[in-house]
């Protein structure tokens, strides 16, 4: 029988009434609806571009930038290329991300801690901290850093002296900063040696401790062990490895040691401030997620209350922690993005100063949209790692 | 057995709507745009892309209302249209958004200080005719010692992002073998508030802005500008690409602004002038033969409708800037007329 022929004759259920075919049509309807939005606004770009004459190709990123970058983790000079400039905009960014996630993290999870603490000014301070700065939006938060704190820091000339010293003006701020000298390769030599001994002695006394049973101090020894050699290598390289680079006043800024400058400080006190307590409400979540059973039967086995933490409470918050602590570390990276307002050059900022002086802005917008999107799922896939090693474990 | 029957009508469906979205797509291909004239005149206003944070180009008065040398450029050409100056819309927009907005084409005309490059002119848009000639130079703090561009190596400079000033600092420090520390900003109300705390040694921009920045610093004389003018940087309106006549009609108004300066019609004396026994004059303001209107789709005496809205070039420059301005007082020097020594200069009106 031909298909016409056995459709024609067909005596079933007539198809509109047909679960299944209802079921798929309306998939396939949905699916068109969608590629069809996309089909109009892509076809309406490249028309409206072609109308305007727009170059829509990334041919241009070979030309030369021409235009200054403020600061950067890469050197970087105003006659390198518009690709390099923009690498120069992604190191900037990572800096920052990299530098707030681990900020954020350590003061996040001791704030966390501290409004569970029994301490009732301890407690509400937290609170009070947390309650105030995560109900603000970051972009006035950054502004105010910026303008309001950073800025209204003494000229550079009249700079503030801390101890260190470290140097606070409006052009940032500037410490002291370990500087290699000659034997540094000698001593980094030592290092390697000390690291290799550690983690061995580490394996070692973990694997006593296993079979006895009796605590072999597997964390302290190695570390003691990695210090000694570290030591003896600081001695033996005759002249100290490390030197210190002092900032001193120049003619118009401060020269040597390390700099960190207002709109970068700006940006990381703003983003971690920011960032932390999210964090902190993240922590306190999950360690209330464990059931006081828990601690209390850890109690009742005569595990102190820092052991009752580490070893009971702390590895089952981590299950209920890690998941949003990943999408904190992504909104932070993000949030990175908010530094166009206060003058850092990060990957949103240098990539506007190229939509505008190399005038292709599509392609431009698509570059830096592909770039958040690449850190933000690297972010995901490394704490996916994470994660998996810290659920549940069947033994 | 049954499943095999069921796949035909399900096939059947599929293909239906297939051909459905595919005759939808089909049909949207042949919407052409009209001319922009006649989009203005259909919207019934002129939209042009300004500013509101520069004394004497683009600013807000006393009464909350936006003016500026640019601001009335962009009224001259509603005025030419509508004959009423008033039916404009003003869109703020800072530096690094010029481009975008140009090539767009979501603005009429882009009047905010723009600087004509080769660059820009292939990319963004028509450049119409230069309004402003214009330089970069540097302010500097008068206590500071120096007292020329020269002596700045090794110091720090706030610029505007997205600028032919940043490129041109660039160059020129390179150029000199100087060693500058740069901070960019958005927007050039933080430029200069950072240039004011300290922050950076110089500002830079086209020194008619730092003139205008300087003149509303609470001591002004406090800031000194050096002498060197680092690049040429010619102001003029822009147009979107792709639109000849209206590309005409935006040149043509301002040409009608710097010839009525030359022939001596001002907003007062205007109407007096339309049976001035000039026939220059005459067939400028539409009293008799014709130089391009029709083709450009504007009345016969749009000019007068022009001068009495805004003035001629110089009353222009000198309502903001001039002896008795309401901004600051800049000499014209470069933006004379031609018949004084200057740069200001137009093609006929015939």
């Amino acid at each position: 029988m031909s298909p016409i022929r056995r459709l024609l004759s067909y005596r079933g259920i007539p198809i509109w009434r047909d679960v299944r075919v209802l079921q798929a049509a309306g998939q396939l309807v949905s699916v068109m609806f969608v590629v069809s939005v996309l089909v109009f606004f892509v076809a309406n770009l490249m028309s409206a571009a072609d109308e305007r004459g727009l170059s829509l190709g990334f041919d241009f990123l070979d030309q030369e930038a021409g235009f200054p970058i403020g600061e950067s983790v890469i050197d970087y000079h105003p006659a390198d290329s518009f690709l390099y400039a923009f690498g120069v905009g992604i190191a900037n960014t990572l800096k920052a991300a990299l530098l707030g996630v681990i900020f954020a993290t350590l003061l996040g999870v001791a704030v966390g801690l501290a409004r569970l603490s029994s301490n009732w000014l301890v407690r509400n301070l937290a609170g009070v901290y947390v309650q105030t700065i995560r109900n603000v939006p970051l972009l006035v938060q950054l502004f105010f850093w910026y303008f309001a704190v950073f800025q209204a820091l003494p000229l550079v000339r009249e700079a503030v002296r801390l101890p260190g010293p470290v140097y606070l003006s409006n052009r940032g701020l500037f410490m002291v900063w370990p500087r290699m000298t000659s034997t540094f390769d000698t001593w980094l030599g030592f290092l390697a040696v000390g690291l290799v001994v550690a983690v061995g002695l580490r394996f070692v006394l973990m694997r006593r401790e296993r079979r006895s049973g009796r605590p072999s101090h597997a964390v302290v020894v190695p570390w003691l062990a990695f210090a000694a050699i570290g030591a003896i290598g600081w001695i033996a390289a005759g002249e100290s490895p490390l030197g210190r680079s002092v900032p001193t006043l120049g003619e118009f800024n401060f020269e040597g040691g390390a700099r960190i400058t207002p709109e970068f400080g700006a940006l990381l006190v703003g983003l971690v401030l920011y960032t932390a307590t999210f964090i902190a409400e993240i922590v306190r979540a999950g360690i209330q997620s464990v059931s006081r059973g828990q601690s209390e039967a850890a109690l009742a086995l005569g595990l102190s209350s820092f052991q009752t933490t580490r070893l009971v409470v702390f590895p089952q918050a981590l299950r209920v922690i890690v998941p949003p602590l990943i999408s904190q570390y992504l909104n932070l990276t993000k949030n990175s993005s908010l530094a166009v307002a206060i003058a850092y050059p990060e990957l949103f900022t240098v990539g506007r100063t190229m939509i505008n002086q190399a005038g292709r802005a599509v392609p431009i917008f698509l570059l830096i949209m592909a770039a958040y999107l690449a850190m933000s799922l690297t972010w995901a896939a490394v704490g996916n790692l994470y994660n998996r090693r810290v659920q549940m474990v069947e033994h | 057995m049954r499943q095999m029957k069921l796949r035909y009508p399900l096939l059947l469906v599929l293909a239906t709507m297939v051909i459905a979205v595919l005759a939808a797509c089909n049909g949207d291909d042949d919407a052409t745009a009209g001319s922009r004239l006649d989009t203005v005149k259909e919207r019934g206003n002129l939209i042009i892309a300004g500013r509101t944070d520069l004394a004497g180009f683009g600013f807000l008065d006393a009464s909350g209302k936006n003016v500026g040398f640019d601001i009335d450029l962009g009224r001259a050409v509603a005025a030419a249209i509508f004959g009423d100056p008033n039916a404009i819309e003003v869109r703020p927009i800072s530096a690094s958004e010029r481009g975008p907005t140009i090539q767009g084409g979501e603005v009429d005309v882009l009047t905010r200080n723009v600087t004509w490059t080769s660059t820009r002119d292939a990319q963004w848009g028509n450049y119409t005719t230069i309004m402003f000639y214009d330089g970069q130079g540097f302010m500097v703090r008068a206590d500071s010692g120096f007292d020329s561009a020269f002596d700045l190596d090794g110091t720090t400079a706030c610029v505007t992002s997205g600028t032919t000033t940043e490129l041109n600092l660039a160059d020129f420090f390179r150029q000199n073998g100087l060693s500058l520390e740069t901070v960019v900003f958005e927007d050039t109300a933080s430029v200069y508030g950072a240039y004011e705390s300290g922050r950076c040694d110089i500002a830079t921009s086209d020194k008619s802005q730092l003139a205008a920045i300087r003149s509303g610093f609470a001591n002004p004389g406090d800031h000194k500008i050096l002498p060197e003018t680092i690049s040429k940087e010619p102001l003029t309106p822009v147009v979107p690409h792709g639109d000849d006549q209206w590309f005409d009609l935006v040149k043509t108004v301002m040409w009608v602004l710097i010839n009525a300066e030359e022939m001596g019609v001002t907003q007062a004396n205007v109407d007096s002038m339309v049976s001035s026994d000039n026939i220059a004059i005459r067939r400028m303001l539409g009293a008799e033969g014709e130089f391009g209107q029709a083709d450009l789709g504007l009345d016969a005496d749009f000019a007068v409708d022009v001068i009495k809205a805004v003035g001629n070039y110089g009353e222009i420059y000198d309502r903001y800037m001039g002896p008795n301005g309401m901004s600051f007082e800049l000499p014209r020097q470069s933006n004379e007329l031609w018949l004084n020594g200057g740069l200001i200069y137009a093609p006929p009106l015939k």
